[in-house]
């Protein structure tokens, strides 16, 4: 009979094991299903990892891809070490490029320099308030925050869609809805041939480590994460902490939204984003919530995104692979950290309760 | 001119009922899974599986029931994985059920991938098709919505009912909201939490994976990318709205529906007006669903009535030693 214990701490050494047995129980499971689908597993890994790094310009695009996975993670993480559930980072991200893209479209004759700054902070501000609005109904009403977040992101979304098909639909397309290009001073420059979103990302990784290890902020955030009570107690202003942290984690979301429609897209369209909202809830989660260890988890996750794209393009094997491969990581990995916090041991049953632990011995691995 | 007026709101009624049925069939696997506590954002990956599944089994097999059982097997398949992860794992349900997404959406797209230029068998087509019941679909307006449809379409709305009497009703129903209530209560009591929250995570898994199925087997009766196309978030959101009632969910459902056809038919909607006519563009109207489920959760949250209430221990895990 097996018995399930809560393990008083468990050190960074054996969580890092654990994490590393269930990437590669992850692999395992997946070439299974590679095999099954008719290809050879070791082949498409080797491939994938070859697609995202081999050549400066693969490299390039690994980056391009991890630069917004930092960011937006950075922002979910705020929300989600008070255990404000933001699951709304696809929708921030989306209003955020909505407010850049409206000042790089209509004053594309400020200097590059007052305008880009410009379209980063109304990115910035317009994706707080989008994040602040389920804040606001969860102080006012206690709503769920986690079920009014997933909404605004369908909103913002057909917000885009309508103005890509209506009002903001470049006449110049012949009909095709297509928002205009941008002009060159809306858009950010290079540094050291990967555009300069890098650059900030790297400081926003330093910026938020700060607030949250040495800042009041940063505490407050952390004590309301572990009881909205005690907060209280401790005489924290509960709402006004609320939502200034969860303006910074959407302020974050609507910020990358202004890195991608400037550098990547040059434009704004409802498909931008591509679901990276939601990856990046599951990459913060992954690197738990720790600034740094985000860069990490986004790199690789870029990693499997880039080398399904390269699949796709370069051998005609499709991309969702890559979807499949994600999958089952993050089960292996989600399902793995029951194994830092609990403890698992086999004791001799007594002849009687034989029905107990009956769900914990089913299933197998995912 | 009278007659073709009619004649288009029957024909619109009708797909209204149509793209509500997937909807509905998720929306309904939605409220088992929360009713006992298990908030899966899973529900659109499960579709896609039960799409592609269904599919494939119904283009090999030309078979309806193997079809159906084949959907409701893949969607099961998605949800006891996340049953497995957060039941017995105890890991978190919002990224999990995400994790399930991306799962079920790769999957679907690759499986699918030699699908893509297929069509379904007659047979197969034809026991989908809608049924006509002589007399009553002449009826003007209403005949076509209610007498000339899919037995796939009953099927959605008989369930709806079978869902409501099972948890309702019958002494599992009620365990069942126990555990969704209060886990611990229901453990001292006997209850087997984890076989309960097993079982009824599954069964709506299966629910998914039909509701997707029905999208590429009957409603479009193609294979395409991403077929459910956000159908899963809808059912999400129309949990909420219908306040975790089934039958509530059926109106619901195919209210949802009729909004999605305006947008499927029709460019932009005029609304005559006192002789001037507005203009409302499709895709705002997809914006409708999701902002009154946000007006209805205000509206349950502020008036505390018991019964409309989310389950009350939503999103959290259960571990007996947590006590």
């Amino acid at each position: 009979m097996l018995r399930v214990t809560k393990k008083p701490e468990t050190s960074s050494g054996r969580r890092f094991l654990i994490s590393i047995l269930a990437v590669v129980a992850a692999l395992l499971a997946t070439s299974v299903i590679i095999f099954i689908l008719g290809y050879n597993p070791l082949d498409i890994y080797w491939k994938m990892l070859e697609g995202a790094t081999a050549t400066p310009y693969r490299l390039k695009e690994t980056i391009n891809k991890a630069i917004p996975l930092v960011i937006l993670s950075l922002g979910v993480g705020i929300a989600f070490r008070m255990k404000f559930w933001n699951i709304g980072a696809e929708g921030q991200y989306y209003m955020g490029a909505f407010a850049a893209s409206f000042l790089a479209l209509n004053y594309f004759n400020w200097p590059a320099y007052i305008l880009l700054p410009a379209m980063f902070i109304a990115a910035l501000v317009a994706g707080g308030i989008w994040c602040c609005i389920p804040a606001v109904l969860k102080a006012r009403f206690g709503t769920n925050e986690t079920l009014v977040t997933l909404m605004m992101n369908y909103i913002a979304i057909s917000w885009i869609t309508y103005l890509q098909h209506g009002p903001w639909k470049d006449p110049g397309q012949f009909g095709f809805p297509k928002i205009a290009n941008f002009e060159k001073n809306a858009i950010l420059p290079n540094l050291f041939g990967v555009h300069i979103g890098w650059v900030i990302a790297l400081v926003l990784v330093v910026l938020v480590y700060i607030l949250l290890r040495y800042t009041k902020l940063g505490y407050e955030i952390s004590v309301l994460g572990e009881s909205v009570t005690t907060a209280r107690y401790a005489g924290i202003n509960v709402t006004k902490v609320m939502l200034l942290a969860v303006f910074l984690s959407g302020g974050l979301c609507g910020a990358t939204g202004m890195i991608q429609a400037s550098a990547i897209e040059s434009s704004l369209s409802y498909q931008m984003s591509g679901g990276l909202g939601f990856t990046a809830i599951i990459t913060a989660w992954l690197a738990r919530l720790n600034p740094f260890t985000i860069i990490i988890v986004s790199f690789l996750f870029s990693i499997l995104l880039q080398g399904g794209t390269y699949l796709q393009g370069a051998l005609q094997i499709p991309a969702s692979i890559a979807g499949i491969l994600q999958g089952s990581i993050l089960f292996c990995i989600l399902g793995s950290e029951f194994f830092t916090q609990y403890k698992v041991s086999w004791y001799k049953a007594k002849p009687k309760n034989k029905t107990e632990n009956k769900a914990e011995s089913q299933g197998g691995e995912a | 001119m009278e007659n073709t007026t009619v004649q288009m709101v029957a024909l619109f009624l009708q797909t209204s009922v149509q793209m509500g049925t997937p909807i509905l069939f998720a929306t309904l696997g939605a409220i088992l899974g929360e009713k006992v506590g298990h908030l899966n954002l899973g529900v659109e990956g499960m579709m896609l599986m039960g799409a592609v599944i269904g599919f494939q089994v119904g283009f090999s097999s030309g078979d309806p029931a193997l079809t159906l059982l084949a959907a409701g097997s893949a969607g099961a398949l998605g949800a006891l994985i996340y049953a497995f992860v957060t039941v017995t794992l105890r890991a978190n349900q919002i990224v999990t059920g995400l994790a399930l997404t991306i799962f079920g959406t790769g999957f679907s797209s690759f499986v699918g991938q030699k699908l893509a230029a297929e069509t379904l068998s007659d047979s197969l087509v034809k026991s989908f098709a809608p049924m006509e019941i002589p007399i009553l679909k002449d009826i003007p307006i209403l005949g076509k919505m209610f007498f000339s449809q899919s037995l796939y379409v009953w099927l959605a709305f008989i369930l709806a009912f079978v869902v409501y009497f099972f948890i309702k009703c019958t002494r599992y129903g009620l365990n069942l909201r126990v555990v969704g209530e209060n886990p611990a209560a229901a453990d001292a009591s006997g209850v087997h939490v984890d076989l309960y929250k097993y079982i009824s995570i599954l069964l709506g898994g299966a629910m998914c994976g039909i509701g997707g199925a029905y999208t590429s087997v009957v409603f479009i009766g193609r294979w395409q990318e991403e077929i459910t196309a956000g159908v899963g978030w809808i059912a999400v959101a129309l949990v909420i709205f219908a306040t975790w009632h089934p039958l509530k969910a059926i109106f619901g459902a195919y209210f949802f529906g009729m909004l999605r056809t305006i947008g499927f038919k029709i460019q932009n909607l005029s609304i005559p007006f006192f002789g001037n006519s507005f203009i409302i563009p499709t895709q705002l109207l997809d914006m409708i669903p999701y902002l009154m489920t946000i007006i209805v959760l205000v509206i349950i949250t502020l008036r505390k009535k018991r019964e409309n209430q989310p389950p009350g221990w939503l999103g959290n895990p259960y571990f007996r030693e947590d006590r």
